[in-house]
């Protein structure tokens, strides 16, 4: 099996010598198919790279994202034959990157646009009717442990991460959302993000956690905006939902 | 603080935060619904879970258990080919032999 191996490894290694026992029709090593299939791995999820990360690829420029998704590409080759959610590494790997120092908001655009890649994909179920709630006795209601829904993301940066990536979409508004907290879900099956209160995030790892609504909520928050967050994401499971 | 005053002052902020959420006008824009037995054959979208990937599987034109996402109430007027019309179910209709 070295044979593979082989192949396999000199796949992400452009300098690397050919594997031995790649044979052309010919009976023959082969030598220019064995590049031009090395080429094309590299450029196919260069591609599917840039087709993930749409907003990293405007904001750095074509020619540099295609030389630094080949980096990453060499050190984070796909381990899952499906493709649809590779690149979870990428935002994190981008933080190390030093060429990117210059502009330290890429990690963060990278990272919300790998967040909305997953709502996208993520399992489909009807989130909590907020009105469910409505009728529920106080003491109840902090006891009520509440899933988030299979879409719902967060994500926090001190930077207006936000703002950055609704200024490059086609039909761009001029709303500046803050920097800060992010609430990424899918209502009525299209993926959507949104400026979130402070503690969103806190609340939905608590929740996450199976902690139950009345310590979920940290003190000291805007609760109410919480509480509007949530339901306007659909981040939220009915309790019902086990 | 009682535990009880304090589970009192959280539902005091979901009531709030229902009322916010209410009152906020709902736009429709970019809203969307799964629409079955209308896409083409090989372009139905999907929403499923992980580990799956039947988006673009549709065997037949209109195939009832594939689905589109279309803009949210439009589904139901969609008018296809042979009396065919969109829906928000499954449909038993037009599935690929064998």
């Amino acid at each position: 099996m070295s044979v593979f191996r082989d192949f396999a490894a000199a796949l992400r290694a452009p300098d690397a010598r050919r594997p031995q026992g790649a044979l052309n029709p010919g009976g023959k090593p082969s030598v220019a198919r064995y590049d031009v299939y090395r080429n094309n791995v590299a450029t196919s999820l260069i591609e599917a790279l840039a087709t993930g990360f749409p907003v990293v690829r405007q904001l750095v420029g074509e020619e540099f994202f295609s030389a630094m998704a080949r980096e990453f590409v060499l050190l984070h080759p796909p381990k899952d034959p499906v493709i649809v959610l590779w690149g979870a590494g990428f935002p994190d790997w981008l933080e190390t990157f030093a060429p990117i120092k210059a502009v330290p908001y890429v990690p963060g655009i990278a990272r919300l646009e790998y967040l909305r890649r997953q709502a996208f994909h993520a399992a489909d179920v009807e989130p909590l009717e907020p009105a469910m709630l409505a009728g529920v006795a106080p003491d109840a209601l902090a006891a009520q442990r509440l899933l988030p829904h299979p879409s719902a993301r967060w994500m926090a940066d001190p930077m207006p991460i936000l703002s950055i990536w609704q200024r490059h979409q086609e039909d761009a508004d001029d709303i500046d959302p803050p920097a800060g907290e992010i609430l990424v879900g899918r209502p009525k099956m299209t993926v959507a993000q949104m400026a979130a209160p402070e503690g969103t995030c806190a609340t939905l790892d608590a929740l996450a956690g199976g902690a139950p609504l009345g310590r979920a909520l940290p003190p000291d928050a805007d609760h109410p905006a919480i509480f509007a967050t949530l339901f306007a994401a659909g981040a939220l499971l009915p309790p019902d939902h086990v | 603080m009682t535990i009880h005053s304090k589970n009192l002052m959280i539902a005091g902020a979901l009531a709030a935060g229902l009322a916010t959420h209410y009152a906020t006008p709902v736009s429709a824009e970019g809203a969307k619904e799964k629409c079955y037995g209308v896409a083409l054959a090989g372009q139905n979208d999907c929403a499923a879970g992980p580990g799956t990937t039947c988006a673009g599987t549709s065997k037949v034109d209109y195939q009832g258990n594939s689905f589109k996402l279309v803009p949210a109430g439009t589904c139901t007027e969609i008018e296809l080919p042979g009396d065919r019309m969109g829906s928000l179910e499954p449909l038993e209709r037009d599935l690929p032999k064998g």
